[in-house]
């Protein structure tokens, strides 16, 4: 068959595709922030000591990491209007369910990274008087931050790529954008065609970005 | 929520099973099928790429590897999928009496495969270069001392990092529901819209999902518990879904 690529010109891009890659976008940095965010809280959880704050944390992370994203995109986009009492759109949902879904891989990251300090860090903090907060804000969690960044930033990576998956509630995304102007103008290959090249220019990008990081950090430590 | 009503899993849904709960079950065949087709693919063709990318003095073997690992890395898994299942058999005349099973197994398959080239390539070079050179001192052909010193105890270290693949194999089938393979996301999608009891369909499914992942952990610990070399620490792996 003859590839076609023609239709695709500036004006079927601001239409189409850009509003679903600016949500993708949009979506990959709130989960990020947001996942770092109870990532880390739920890693302190578990790293607390206290039964009552490790075993809900626990529960929460291995839960949420032994179901397919999309069962868990399925779940919130079906519970959560429930629990709120009014409908929401599926943009919103998908927000919601990343940061959820996220929080449980940043979790293991973090609790990875806080970890990897020298026991002596702590110690040494207690002897010169810090309370658990000052310990933890100024001398752990910055060198547990910069430890994992490398792996933090691969996450995101994929978690830009886990995005597409909104498709199964029919949000907006880069993808969605593809496919409807593919379906359009009735060519759909070379619609997901040039999806698959977006989407790995972006990510082989960021990868690259990510590598070039490591080596840097490397050097320092 | 409030109302349980379970009786719903014996309704007839008007297809080949005679009942939801049936359908189901045939919907956890599919997935436990793809998953572990796409794993044997995974397993075979990403062996093959992580050697290639450790064997010595062939440059071009290894930018081969490489580039094989940047390719099905960086595209998600969904795209690939839609690639396999609309863009393939539309380009390749060949490709269009491929059944459907097959494509989505050579996509969660290739997609995996450069996670394991990846791990394998680590593990490769992880070894003490010194095994290598034992290898090569004592005669051994470059097939050789893969096959008989380095593989055998990079593969072992690999194992941890090779189970939490194998449970994403069986996450990662789900994004099947996008093409027309009945595994248990679709099922449950469908059954949950056409019952209208979403909830005690997606638990359903969510419940098999876990026993999934549990079953594979526990095979794969039973394996590397056999396998151990004493003295020797696998390394552990992080990240990925």
């Amino acid at each position: 068959m003859n590839l076609d690529f023609g239709f695709y010109n500036w004006s079927v891009i601001t239409d189409f595709v850009l509003k679903g890659f600016y949500f993708s976008v949009f979506l990959t940095v709130v989960a990020t922030l947001g996942g770092i965010f109870f990532g880390t809280l739920l890693a302190l959880m578990r790293l607390s000591g206290k039964k009552w704050l490790d075993t809900p944390a626990a529960i929460y992370v291995n839960g949420m990491r032994s179901i397919p994203l999309v069962m868990v995109i399925l779940w919130f986009f079906l519970i959560v209007p429930f629990l709120i009492g009014r409908p929401i759109g599926a943009e919103m949902s998908a927000i919601i369910t990343f940061i959820a879904f996220e929080a449980a891989y940043f979790s293991e990251i973090m609790r990875a990274g806080i970890q990897s300090i020298p026991r002596g860090q702590v110690f040494a903090g207690m002897a010169v008087g810090m309370s658990y907060k000052q310990n933890m804000t100024l001398v752990i969690l910055p060198q547990a931050f910069r430890n994992m960044l490398p792996v933090l930033l691969t996450q995101t990576i994929i978690l830009f790529q886990d995005t597409s998956l909104v498709y199964a509630i029919g949000a907006y995304d880069m993808l969605k954008g593809f496919e409807t102007a593919g379906k359009n103008f009735g060519r759909p290959i070379e619609s997901y065609l040039l999806a698959a090249v977006v989407y790995f220019v972006l990510c082989y990008a960021l990868s690259w970005v990510v590598k070039r990081l490591h080596k840097k950090i490397a050097i320092i430590r | 929520m409030g109302n349980w009503d379970w009786q719903v899993y014996l309704q007839d849904p008007g297809g080949k099973d005679p009942t939801y709960l049936q359908w189901m079950l045939s919907a956890w065949g599919w997935t436990i099928s793809v998953a572990l087709s796409a794993l044997l693919v995974a397993l075979v063709v990403g062996s093959l790429i992580g050697i290639l990318r450790t064997l010595p003095n062939s440059p071009g073997w290894v930018r081969f590897g490489n580039a094989w690992v940047e390719l099905f890395r960086n595209i998600p898994l969904l795209v690939q999928i839609f690639l396999w299942y609309h863009v393939v058999p539309a380009i390749f005349t060949a490709a269009r009496d491929v059944p459907p099973f097959v494509l989505v197994v050579l996509a969660l398959g290739f997609f995996t495969s450069a996670r394991i080239a990846e791990q394998l390539r680590a593990g490769i070079q992880a070894l003490p270069r010194g095994q290598r050179y034992a290898g090569m001192a004592v005669g051994f052909t470059t097939w050789q001392y893969y096959r008989y010193v380095i593989l055998p105890m990079a593969y072992r270290m690999i194992l941890p990092p090779l189970t939490s693949e194998s449970m994403n194999i069986f996450k990662n089938s789900s994004v099947a529901f996008a093409v027309s393979i009945a595994e248990l996301t679709q099922f449950a999608m469908q059954a949950g819209e056409e019952t209208a009891r979403p909830i005690e369909m997606y638990l359903g499914v969510t419940v098999l999902y876990i026993i999934s992942a549990m079953v594979i952990n526990r095979i794969m610990a039973f394996i590397e518990k056999r396998a151990r070399v004493p003295g020797f620490v696998a390394a552990g792996g992080t990240g990925g879904h």
